[in-house]
């Protein structure tokens, strides 16, 4: 087996070779670190959504009532503090602005949010909507550094305050230019904690499923055990 | 107690003897079961086959569940995917199983036909057997591209589209075929209904019967070893191979253990890491198909991707075509293109060595080179990898035929 050797070798520093010059070719994102298994985090995430992300954005697979048994939160104050704009919690999430107008007023629906972490990822998400700054010739009044000519509004402006974009030496940066409600630190929580919150929604089911898989090794673990006794009691007699 | 046992087994053998005399029940036990002597030397790279069905039963009945669910059509299609995940009771589970079961179909069979390569599985007198199994890797990669579309994500539709556009680059024909295909000027609702109809039903009969006639002919012949002895030669007094093992209890509780740790593997991606980094859901899956938004790269599914790679090898669309499909119709002539007198690695030369393991590089370095973009140095490592892949099999008469083997012993080690 020794001649298999080498040209394995020259293959795994090959792949390693590409996957780095692979992932230096990306757009570097700021990291969310969010954890979704913080029920905090989700809860304050969910406010942040329906006070300021639900008004334009839907999440039409989401009900709300899995939010009331994974958020662990009680029906009266899913209804009181998250439902705006509809009665019972078996609805879905639907955006309080009707589509077609939205289409309308910004050149298209904003888009809907249920899956929106699973697609681009929570880095993503966390960093788009740091990244918004002032530039007068947008319609909306800003543009963003993530994704470029976004027809999305700085929605959070009050709460982060302006950015404006500034170069040096060829390098353009945001400095906060108007202070908004929020430290930077408070604003970066905001998002981590909304970032997050989307996250869940991609997958509500994510923290059950990890908990059934660790059942499920267990009864297997036990079963392979049983299995190779098995194995071994009926082969014994094989010389 | 004792009298009570009696009589049920007499009333059992009785049941056994009505149905023996209108089916051949414990004859067909007996041959294909309790009377089935492999050899009992098989190592780890004899599970793959029993794991392959183990895959197909998974992907049977999770199809058949996600089915009672799922909404073939174009407005539909997506959302009923996503209630599948949220609304259905287990749905998660049932839908995971069935995208981690594609990928794993894929690694099970591509290390049971490595292993065929290692031991000469493929010589005579089993060539039928490894072009009955070349068949059934073709039709597995028709469902598993047909059941990609489904879902109707981004990549589901570009996915499709880009792969189906390739017939588009026969001769005369091909745009004709392209539209016979689709049945439709583009992807469309239209497509993802004939689509629907080949992956339930179309393309699992034509599995399940091939794989039947898979197993009837490996049972005809035997099953070879790591040793590539037939071990029919040597016999006892009763006609049993010396070196052979019932199936069952021998194989079958051996099997058993590889089952359960198939299974443990195949857990921890269903309940871990469903997505696999993107690579068995791929994260542009989970937006809906927008027919007006190209997706910046367009890439098939991993297992597609040694292939996808061969295809981008050729700046022109018909040869890279044609390169494709030499890919895969290649290995069917195996059989014939190996002229070394011994089958198992344990007993060739280093030539086939070095050969064979320059062959999983080159097959390996494709399918990472098929994720990449094709360009600059990308497409020049593809092309020196498809020369690897393509001179293994072109070079085999040759290379087999000079091959110094080593002596093969008469009984299995």
């Amino acid at each position: 087996m020794n001649n298999l050797k080498s040209p394995f070798y020259l293959t795994l520093v090959l792949l390693m070779l590409m996957t780095d010059i692979f992932a230096a070719a990306g757009k570097s994102l700021e990291k969310a670190n969010n954890d979704p298994q913080d029920i905090e985090s989700l809860q304050s995430g969910a406010r942040n959504f329906m006070n300021y992300c639900s008004g334009c954005h839907s999440a039409e697979y989401v009900r709300y009532d899995v939010i009331v048994s994974d958020l662990g939160l009680t029906d009266e104050e899913v209804k009181q503090y998250l439902m705006f704009n509809t009665q019972q919690t078996f609805d879905t999430i639907n955006a309080s602005m009707p589509q077609t107008d939205a289409a309308g007023w910004f050149g298209q629906a904003p888009p809907d949010l249920s899956l929106m972490a699973r697609a681009k990822g929570t880095d993503y998400i966390y960093s788009f909507l740091k990244n918004f700054y002032i530039d007068p010739s947008s319609p909306t009044g800003v543009d963003n550094l993530i994704l470029a000519g976004t027809s999305m509004p700085n929605v959070l402006w009050e709460l982060q305050g302006h950015q404006f974009i500034v170069e040096e030496d060829g390098v353009s940066h945001l400095e906060l230019g108007v202070v908004g409600k929020m430290s930077e630190k408070e604003f970066d929580i905001f998002l981590r904690d909304t970032a997050n919150f989307l996250e869940y929604l991609s997958e509500p089911i994510r923290n059950a499923r990890r908990a059934l898989g660790i059942k499920v090794l267990m009864f297997l673990a036990f079963f392979l055990m049983l299995s190779y006794l098995l194995k071994k009691e009926i082969w014994k007699d094989v010389k | 107690m004792a009298n009570n046992d009696k009589k049920q087994m007499e009333s059992s053998s009785k049941l056994l003897n009505w149905i023996d005399e209108r089916f051949p029940y414990t004859e067909t036990m007996r041959y294909h079961i309790t009377e089935y002597y492999a050899s009992k030397n098989f190592n780890i790279w004899y599970v793959f086959g029993v794991l392959a069905m183990v895959v197909l039963v998974i992907q049977l009945f999770t199809g058949i569940f996600l089915t009672m669910n799922y909404k073939p059509s174009a407005v539909d299609a997506f959302s009923s995917v996503e209630y599948i995940m949220r609304d259905v009771e287990w749905g998660w589970l049932i839908r995971y199983m069935h995208s981690t079961g594609a990928s794993f179909f894929f690694i099970v069979v591509y290390l049971h036909m490595f292993r065929a390569m290692l031991y000469g599985s493929y010589k005579k007198p089993r060539e039928l057997i490894w072009i009955i199994g070349m068949l059934i890797l073709i039709v597995l990669m028709a469902e598993a591209f047909s059941g990609y579309l489904l879902p109707w994500g981004q990549m589901s539709y570009w996915g499709a589209q880009v792969i189906i556009s390739i017939f588009g680059a026969i001769p005369l024909v091909g745009e004709a075929l392209v539209e016979i295909i689709r049945g439709d000027y583009s992807i469309s609702d239209v497509t993802l209904n004939r689509f629907f109809a080949l992956h339930v039903i179309a393309l699992p009969l034509a599995l399940v019967a091939l794989i039947f006639v898979h197993i009837v002919a490996l049972h005809e012949v035997g099953s070879n070893n790591p040793d590539g002895i037939e071990i029919k030669e040597y016999k006892d007094q009763h006609g049993i191979p010396i070196d052979g093992v019932a199936f069952h209890p021998y194989h079958t509780s051996k099997d058993l253990v590889a089952i359960i740790i198939f299974l443990m593997i195949f857990s921890v991606v269903v309940f871990f890491a469903p997505d696999m980094g993107g690579y068995f859901l791929e994260y542009s899956n989970f937006e809906k198909a927008n027919p007006m938004a190209t997706p910046e790269h367009i890439v098939p599914s991993w297992y597609f991707t040694p292939f996808y790679a061969l295809l981008r090898a050729v700046p022109d669309k018909l040869g890279g075509a044609i390169l494709m499909v030499l890919a895969v119709i290649l290995p069917l002539f195996l059989p014939w293109l190996d002229r070394a007198k011994v089958k198992s690695i344990r007993y060739r030369g280093w030539i086939y060595k070095m050969a064979l393991s320059l062959f999983v590089l080159s097959f390996i370095s494709l399918g990472v080179l098929g994720v990449l973009p094709a360009e600059g140095i990308y497409v020049l490592l593809a092309r020196i990898s498809a020369l690897f892949y393509f001179a293994f099999f072109i070079l085999m008469p040759y290379y087999t035929k000079i091959d110094k083997t080593k002596p093969v012993p008469d009984r299995v080690t």
